[in-house]
């Protein structure tokens, strides 16, 4: 396959960014959408010229750490997966590609195509957790949870905090992955008794971040790559509302 | 220098041990704890859990990650699950039996006091776990579920799905979010560990690139603790993260902390075969897949030839014409082998010329299983996973099998630690994958994330009181004005300057996949003295011309990928000799590492315990010399050494 | 209390809340509006206009009502602006279309829409009712009770564009109420795997039945002077 890559480049937080346009060939159709970027980048290397830098990791999916917006999607044109899962036989010889960062005040670009995702770690660090020291517990059946609220609870928490819901949100929201952590603590016997306080500081961890307000679009739940639902943002404000009626 | 290797196994029963070792041991009185700094590299299952679980403690630790999230670690990727004894199934699990499987599977070639201790805190691990909101599976009673995994006759492995890594990484991120909230442990992301810092023969600091700016700091600590998992990616190829990397343990290794049993690699039976040249990494699919799945290849070579060519689809062939060749061979395990049988099965089959695919892959077929459970059943099990091999290999695999080939999974080796996970270098501690000292020279599935939680969590936390107990009088330093710290410094300067001005043709990548090569090849499924010194004279001279050759573009005070992997390469590239020269020394097979030239008439794995009971433990002599051999035998007073069988 | 109504989900809270009570107005609305089709001496609607102005549960609804729509719209105001700012540097490309309706993406556009018809409307009849006076209202007055059904016929029957104007205000509010039902309960945690479907079809439901009857009247009262 040839194609015609146009891709963001910015030099660092505070430089101005452009387009740069870049023509590739020979990609093979089972290439993920990664490894024709590193072709990209050894053609690059071989011009002299500095390479694409962008975020990636695990390559399998579940480390988050991959982004990019493709074509005007999150992740790019396939479902329920991450950019690194991206094969290059979703795109037709002689395509255009645009390849651009996350967009969003909580995720600043630092170079080229990776952004700062830090706001995520903050939010989790205002009370994304149980509180229990290592050694505090019981036998792991002493409590049982019955499988629905396991598998539920399991959903949730399948977040991989790759930010494609802020990124892909109209308005920057950030409330499909706080709802994510919530709703999977929520859910648990062992998360309820910091459930008032949990809900209470993220989301006003998340509205410090600069983030925006949620419209209830539903384009996170449809761009995440690991299918995350809406349904979680909804246990998220019954939290963030009882939170706030008890004292 | 020369070390004397001291494993401080505690004396007693090997039941005992453990409950003596803390009767006995040294501990940090509370005041004295936010008193001492420590530094934990990595934040993956054993350095996260490590330093939340300092942290709560009351040390001050500081934990660093190359990545720009702690979340984004290896330990994510754990797909299966977590071994532990609680005999929940009632299928007659104990403590003793999950250390014996473990030995075993390890093939007697691991410290038989660590895995029993191991084994001991592994149901603890599970309370932690669930306490903190890991959603593992459960049954409609509302208690804990169980799998079977490889090289284990009884169910004793908790999951979440297809995401137990990412649970259990996820839980120990969040007691160590609570931690930094907290103040105990100061986290800093996309900060790459560049060398170790000894002071007068003990470790106490680090220095770091902030892979954001490209400032090189100081960190100061009473001790420090690598949890900077395995060196797989050696390989190039492999299961690891692109990021993953064996710098620390070589750093570690240069300043005088040996390395134990390199040439023990694991390579995992089930992962996504390799589909061309640019291929950058392998995808594994969890070994879980081998308790409904069934491996064979055609039991005739037209057939194989056949289908390579695409003539024949693998749902026409019958039963009578398939080889399902592990049931064949072992009876009582089948398809539940350990991973290296099994991935030496798929290699012999494949080089008869049995494979099919591109010649590299043989059959994962869940037709049985669906016919016996349903397609529901299966999904429920194996969704995610199968989601994934659609979606990299474009084939439906609940019609037609899946093709699989082994990988590069796992490191055994690792550096050298003894009981209380302290390196041979006095204030340094590695844990998790870093360290050698659990699996011998095969790991278990479902182990590793045992292991580095257990590690993290319940071993680590006590033993490096006994260090610190001493050190309670060294007022913390001041890097800038020690003059150790500031000479690490300057040479990780020199080193990142040097490798600008080599100003080559290559890139760092075009060399990494030649030494993967190289490393596949010859220190591979298959190894022979011939061809593993074959491979280390290749290696030098590509060490030789990667230092002539290699071209860094852009500079070294931005963000640089292209310079994080030289550097990271640079270490590959010694490694890897090591590695040869380990698998060269062992004239035995023995879990992960076989050499052809030691084999029963059936071709399996001959072990010689007269001669190679022992830990190989290296000790660095120069990068152009070869390293020392230092040994930790190894003796089994619980266990009665036997021949692995399978059968 | 101050906290929780500075949160951006305290915030949407009112939203829905103001929303919610807007929408239970509106049904009320249109049944009063619908007897125009089922009585076409207007008698029962002249009633029924005539006990909505009279009554005094309603005199003391009424300013109510006006403090629900002022919030409404004043919160529309501040969250909207404060989303203006969360994506300092927008895309090159985006394909929205693709994850979120129309609707949903554009509530505002549409409240505006809505709040300008709303504006027309209210200057057309509520204000000649209230305050101003009208001669089509004094014409055959029975008793107390004006006609209305004769100044609202009249209206539409004299210019096809108010017609127009009344079936594009609906059509703007249909749109804006198909996303806001189960929006609404989904900001008030009131919806989940099961209940959103529901609710889905329950906002789909009603707010074909608002748009609808209130596009009805008018076109009704139109076409069938042109009969």
């Amino acid at each position: 396959m040839d194609l015609t890559l146009k891709v963001w480049r910015q030099d660092n937080a505070k430089a101005k960014g452009r387009f740069e346009n870049y023509q590739i060939k020979n990609i093979s159709p089972d290439s993920s959408f990664l490894e024709m970027i590193d072709e990209l980048n050894e053609q690059l290397i071989q011009e002299d010229k500095e390479p694409v830098a962008f975020d990636h990791d695990c390559r399998e999916g579940i480390c988050g750490m991959c982004s990019l917006f493709i074509n005007g999607r999150a992740h790019g044109p396939d479902e329920e997966i991450t950019t690194c899962q991206l094969h290059m036989r979703k795109f037709k010889d002689g395509d255009t590609i645009v390849i651009e960062p996350w967009r969003a005040n909580g995720f600043p670009v630092i170079k080229d195509l990776m952004v700062d995702r830090q706001a995520f770690d903050k939010i989790l660090q205002s009370g994304g957790f149980i509180s229990a020291n290592t050694g505090n517990a019981p036998d792991a059946n002493a409590i049982p949870i019955g499988k629905d609220k396991a598998e539920e609870s399991m959903d949730a928490a399948a977040c991989i905090g790759c930010g494609a819901c802020v990124a892909t949100c109209k308005n920057s929201s950030a409330m499909l992955f706080v709802s994510s952590k919530v709703s999977q603590l929520a859910l648990l016997p062992q998360g309820k008794h910091e459930a008032v306080r949990r809900a209470k500081a993220m989301v006003d961890k998340m509205d410090e971040l600069g983030f925006g307000h949620c419209t209830n679009t539903g384009a996170c739940e449809v761009e995440c790559p690991k299918g995350i639902s809406l349904d979680h943002i909804s246990r998220l404000n019954r939290e963030f509302l009882l939170a706030n009626l008890k004292p | 220098m020369s070390t004397t290797l001291n494993s401080k196994i505690p004396a007693g029963k090997v039941a005992e041990k453990w409950t003596k070792y803390k009767a006995e041991q040294n501990l940090v009185n509370p005041a004295n704890k936010r008193k001492l700094d420590i530094i934990v590299v990595g934040t993956g299952l054993g350095g996260a859990a490590a330093a939340a679980s300092l942290g709560e403690l009351g040390f001050k630790v500081k934990n660093f990650c190359y990545s720009d999230s702690p979340r984004r670690a290896h330990s994510i990727a754990a797909q299966g699950g977590i071994n532990a004894a609680k005999n929940y199934q009632n299928d007659g699990d104990s403590i003793y039996r999950l250390f014996y499987d473990t030995v075993k599977g390890g093939d007697y070639r691991a410290r038989e006091a660590n895995v029993y201790r191991l084994a001991e805190v592994s149901n603890d691990i599970i309370d932690q776990c669930v306490s903190q909101g890991v959603p593992f599976a459960r049954d409609y009673g509302g208690y804990l579920d169980n799998r079977s995994f490889g090289g284990a006759l009884v169910s004793r492995t908790f999951y979440a799905r297809g995401q137990t890594g990412q649970q259990l990484l996820l839980g120990a991120y969040g007691s160590l979010n609570r931690q930094i909230a907290a103040g105990n442990v100061t986290m800093h992301v996309r900060t790459e560990m560049m060398d170790l810092v000894i002071v007068d023969g003990k470790a106490r600091g680090i220095v770091t690139r902030d892979l954001v700016s490209g400032e090189l700091n100081t960190h100061f600590g009473h001790a420090v603790v690598l949890a900077t998992g395995g060196y797989g990616n050696v390989y190039f190829l492999s299961t690891n993260a692109m990021g993953s990397n064996g710098s620390a343990a070589v750093k570690a290794y240069k300043k005088g902390a040996v390395m134990a049993n390199p040439a023990f690699v694991q390579i995992h039976p089930t992962c996504i075969p390799v589909h061309g040249e640019s291929q950058s990494k392998l995808t594994l699919m969890s070994e879980s897949l081998r308790n409904d799945g069934r491996i064979w290849v055609p039991s005739e070579k037209e057939d194989a030839e056949k289908i390579r060519k695409g003539q024949l689809k693998p749902t026409d062939l019958p039963e009578e014409k398939r080889d399902y060749y592990l049931e064949r061979r072992y009876p009582a395990f089948g398809n539940l082998v350990p991973r290296d049988v099994a991935s030496r099965a798929a290699k012999e089959r494949c080089d008869a010329g049995f494979g099919v695919g591109t010649g590299q892959a043989v059959y994962l077929d869940f037709k049985h299983a669906i016919e016996r459970l349903g397609q529901s059943t299966i999904k429920a099990r194996y969704g995610n996973l199968f989601q994934m091999y659609e979606k990299i290999v474009d084939e439906n695999p609940y019609e037609t099998p899946m093709m699989i080939y082994p990988a590069i999974h796992y490191t055994m080796g690792g550096t050298w630690v003894d009981y209380e996970l302290q390196t041979s270098i006095p204030g340094l501690f590695s844990i998790g994958e870093a360290n050698f000292s659990d699996h011998g020279a095969n790991r278990l599935g479902a182990s590793a994330l045992m292991q580095g939680l257990a590690d993290g969590y319940f071993v680590l936390p006590f033993t490096i009181q006994n260090y610190l107990a001493d050190q309670i009088g060294v007022a913390r330093m001041n890097p800038d004005e020690v003059l150790e710290f500031k000479k690490v410094k300057e040479d990780t300067k020199a080193l990142i300057d040097k490798l600008f001005a080599i100003k080559g043709k290559r890139s760092v990548d075009s060399f990494h996949k030649e030494l993967g090569l190289i490393m596949w090849d010859h220190v591979g499924m298959g190894r022979t003295a011939e061809g593993l010194k074959e491979g280390i004279v290749k290696i030098k001279k590509l060490r030789e011309e990667f230092w002539k050759d290699v071209r860094i573009p852009g500079r070294d005070d931005m963000i640089n990928p292209e310079l994080e992997k030289a550097c990271r390469l640079a270490d590959f590239l010694e490694l890897g000799e090591l590695m040869a020269q380990d698998a060269l020394h062992r004239n035995e097979s023995c879990g992960g590492h076989f050499r052809e030239e030691y084999k029963t008439p059936e071709g399996e794995a001959l072990r010689d315990d007269e001669n190679f009971m022992y830990v190989a433990a290296w000790e660095y002599q120069g990068t152009e010399k070869p390293a020392k051999l230092n040994k930790e035998s190894l003796n089994y007073e619980a266990i009665e050494v036997k021949t692995r069988n399978y059968k | 209390m101050s906290s929780f109504l500075n949160s951006s989900i305290g915030k949407k809270f009112l939203m829905s809340l103001s929303g919610l009570f807007l929408l239970s107005f509106l049904l009320v609305h249109l049944i009063l509006n619908s007897f125009i089709l089922f009585d076409n001496t207007g008698e029962l609607f002249n009633q029924a206009a005539h006990f909505m102005a009279a009554n005094p549960i309603i005199k003391v609804v009424e300013p109510v009502l006006a403090i629900g729509f002022i919030l409404h719209i004043l919160y529309a105001i501040i969250l909207t602006l404060h989303n203006l700012t969360t994506r300092p540097v927008g895309y090159n490309k985006q394909k929205q279309a693709h994850a979120s309706s129309w609707s949903s993406r554009n509530m505002f556009v549409l409240g505006l829409v809505v709040l300008t018809f709303l504006v027309i409307h209210v200057a057309n009849f509520f204000w000649k009712i209230k305050f101003t006076g009208h001669e089509l209202l004094e014409h055959g007055m029975v008793g107390e009770v004006e006609n209305t059904y004769l100044l609202v016929t009249t209206f539409f029957i004299d210019w096809w564009w108010i017609v127009a104007v009344y079936v594009i205000g609906s059509v703007a509010l249909g749109l804006h109420l198909y996303h806001s039902i189960w929006a609404a309960f989904q900001t008030l945690g009131l919806s989940n795997q099961l209940w959103r479907r529901r609710l889905n079809r329950f906002g789909l439901l009603v707010s074909i039945l608002i748009a609808g009857g209130f596009a009805v009247i008018p076109l009704w009262v139109k076409i069938s002077s042109l009969l």
